[in-house]
């Protein structure tokens, strides 16, 4: 993990102190409301339907057993006893006090942790795959250049006032686990002629008008990352809209401009700051690099016969090993994912001693390493497959042990009106009807992957734009009612799904579902998956079924 | 004096066209201003002017041998098109239409990263104390600001942070240079 030296700490904690400052000046009311707004905006605090909601940066999904501990003990000591994690894979407090929040900073400045920049219209915290490092379709473990980023993009004196908030996923993987081609830049890491590179790709996005990102450089050679992206910010931050809120985005941008017209821009604009103080030494990468070595890890057999014991004895373990452990790169070792889709909570919320117990796990079992993932669940990356079965039994007793990973109730879910303020209808209700209605793990597990996707509104934090199954909540004349959409995917096949037809009340929506399901499953044939049949017979049947 | 214009014909009335000095923080200290900024109606005889863009293109033939005449440009015209007088300039302003309006901070860095600007880069219009380091190290030195901003309080407060992590035109060396180095 990145360990922060003197000058990432100073830097911190200097901030803390700055908006301690900006806190105490808008308390004496020397700081107008407008203006304090776009500044505790720039550290993560909204002020929401209840109370103020601090959103705490996760870098690229990266925390340490330590720093897990800090946010349980922020959960209890500041808030109410839980958070959140998001789809972008940071963690939520959705009632901390405001004049508290320069303190709840110190105390994350404590673990090298902070909120800078997690709101706002500026470079927002850079997201990657769960998996970097461990996964088995690596090309490149996409960390040391998501942490170069990171750096890159704090306190960036000029993008600080984008027309809109801007966000960078990167992925090493064949596999795309991060959405990148949904995102303001994707970064891909790339071979080409035996060299490891970067394709980039910009102007992606969902909310109001989702586009998949077309790709603007096919190659970046990677000493010169950090110039191309502040030559793509600097013809955004120019020539993006900033009359409309709605088309402000980037992808508004390159789409008016079309890519090929955007990408000549930007690479005039790089012309000028190519080779020049920006571009990465060889220092710089390999020490980007050296704190993302391998961990210490034994020396094992591939093939784990205590492992096979226990899977061949125990059906419930079994389930859970099929659905959220994954292969790792090292032999004896496999990847362990706690889903936080139990059915009754809210996606995503964990209980101040879930934290901790998870902290602790991790410390037992995964080198002291937790990371979280766009999906609002929790990895732990480096598990020695002998060690599986005690893990699932310590997550069982915590309620952390749902074996849904990837199936339909693993659903990816906002807030919703319970909690955001710019909500149009609630979300977390409709999940847990959906989760109540689908409670049968045999026929969950007989659907195989599909990701069910639920926004609360147009802005689409629950990316439902790109769930094999998005449902959207719209207000009708002031009553909530959700849009279904099917054939949505967020991976390498990248799709955004296509709208079913009218809207349905809250209590129709499991039902839906239900006919949706029950088409696929007469339908398919061989081993497809829900999207793939979607793909080959079109949109026409499920309406046909849902609405005749 | 009075016969220039106080009529703002811009969209944020910051912009101010009184003929009195102007008080403005320059290189860390609080001075007065020499230049006054002023509008599209503006009398060219007058001296120490600031003219819009415009108006300096369409007299920019008559005023080749002026030395006390600044242009101000608003934050969606192209720094580039200055290109071929910045050189006489000895100030060039930029024109915040609200603070969270980021385009002037591209404009600052443009102006003296490619086209090598040494003179007074100054920020005007919607300029608040707690963008004013931001400014600074895109290449702005001296600031006109917004009405009701405390300048004495704006000065004390300007610098938060002991380094940065990007090159900027403050620091031309991003941080990874310096750490590398020791």
């Amino acid at each position: 993990m990145y360990i922060y030296d003197k000058y990432d700490q100073k830097m911190i904690d200097e901030r803390v102190a700055q908006y301690r400052d900006q806190t105490s000046r808008f308390l004496e009311g020397k700081l107008p409301e407008a203006e304090f707004l776009q500044l505790r905006l720039r550290n993560g605090l909204y002020i929401q339907r209840l109370a103020p909601l601090l959103r705490v940066n996760i870098p690229y999904g990266m925390l340490s057993s330590t720093q897990l501990r800090k946010l349980a003990h922020i959960s209890r000591y500041y808030d109410k006893g839980y958070a959140h994690f998001t789809t972008r894979q940071n963690i939520q407090y959705n009632w901390p006090k405001l004049e508290e929040v320069p303190d709840i900073l110190e105390e994350l400045a404590s673990v090298e942790m902070h909120a800078i920049q997690s709101s706002g219209s500026c470079i927002r915290n850079v997201t990657s795959d769960q998996y970097a490092g461990v996964a088995v379709d690596e090309i490149e473990d996409s960390r040391p250049w998501s942490e170069l980023i990171r750096q890159w993009s704090t306190f960036h004196p000029e993008f600080n006032w984008l027309p809109r908030k801007f966000k960078i996923a990167v992925t090493g993987a064949e596999e795309d686990r991060t959405a990148v081609q949904v995102h303001d830049i994707g970064v891909r890491l790339v071979e080409a002629n035996g060299e490891v590179g970067f394709q980039i790709l910009a102007g992606g996005g969902l909310g109001r008008t989702p586009v998949i990102a077309p790709v603007i450089k096919n190659y970046l050679e990677k000493p010169h990352l950090l110039t191309y992206l502040e030559a793509i910010l600097r013809v955004y931050n120019r020539y993006g809209r900033r009359d409309n809120k709605f088309k402000s985005r980037i992808k508004i941008l390159v789409r008016a401009m079309g890519a090929e017209v955007f990408a000549q821009k930007v690479e005039d604009e790089w012309q000028s700051v190519k080779n020049g103080p920006g571009t990465l030494t060889e220092a710089e990468i390999i020490r980007a690099h050296s704190f993302f070595t391998k961990p210490s890890y034994e020396e094992l057999e591939e093939n784990c016969i205590q492992l096979d014991e226990s899977l061949n004895s125990n059906f419930a373990f079994k389930n859970w090993v099929s659905r959220n452990v994954k292969p790792h790169q090292q032999p004896g070792y496999a990847i362990a994912n706690l889903a936080l889709k139990r059915t009754g909570a809210a996606p995503g919320n964990v209980s101040d001693r879930q934290l901790e117990i998870i902290a602790e796990l991790a410390d037992r079992y995964s080198f002291g390493e937790i990371r979280t993932t766009h999906e609002q669940n929790i990895t732990l990356a480096d598990v020695r497959k002998q060690d599986l079965f005690s893990l699932w039994k310590a997550l069982c007793n915590a309620d952390l042990a749902a074996a849904n990973l990837g199936l339909l109730t693993d659903i990816i879910c906002c807030p919703g009106g319970d909690l955001c303020s710019l909500a149009n209808a609630k979300s977390i209700p409709v999940a847990a009807a959906i989760q109540r209605r689908f409670d049968d793990l045999d026929y969950l597990h007989d659907l195989g992957d599909l990701d069910l996707n639920i926004s609360g509104c147009m802005n689409a934090c629950g990316h439902h734009h790109v769930g094999n199954i998005g449902i959207l909540g719209v207000d009708k004349k002031g009553e909530e009612f959700y849009q279904v959409s099917i054939g949505g995917s967020s991976y390498s096949d990248a799709a955004l799904g296509k709208i079913l037809g009218p809207s349905f009340a809250q209590n129709e929506i499991p039902e839906i579902i239900n006919k949706l399901l029950d088409l696929y499953l007469e339908k398919r044939t061989g081993g497809e998956q829900f999207v793939q049949t979607f793909n080959r017979i079109g949109i026409q049947p499920f309406k046909d079924q849902v609405y005749s | 004096m009075s016969r220039l214009s106080t009529e703002s014909a811009f969209n944020h009335s910051k912009i101010r066209c009184i003929a009195e000095m102007q008080t403005i923080i320059r290189d860390n200290r609080v001075t007065e201003s020499k230049f006054t900024v002023v509008d599209s109606q503006a009398d060219l005889e007058f001296s120490n002017i600031i003219l819009p863009l415009a108006l300096f293109l369409e007299r920019k033939a008559s005023l080749r041998t002026r030395s006390d005449i600044g242009v101000w440009l608003e934050a969606d015209e192209d720094i580039e098109l200055i290109e071929e007088f910045a050189k006489q300039l000895p100030v060039i302003a930029l024109n915040f239409p609200a603070f969270n309006d980021g385009r002037a901070y591209s404009s600052a860095n443009i102006l003296r990263r490619k086209l090598g600007y040494q003179g007074e880069v100054r920020a005007i219009g919607d300029v608040r104390r707690d963008q004013l380091e931001q400014m600074i190290r895109c290449g702005f030195d001296s600031f006109a600001l917004a009405d009701g901003q405390d300048v004495q309080a704006a000065l004390s407060g300007i610098k938060s942070f002991s380094y940065s992590y990007q090159p900027s035109i403050d620091r031309p060396d991003p941080l990874f240079r310096q750490r590398n180095s020791s």
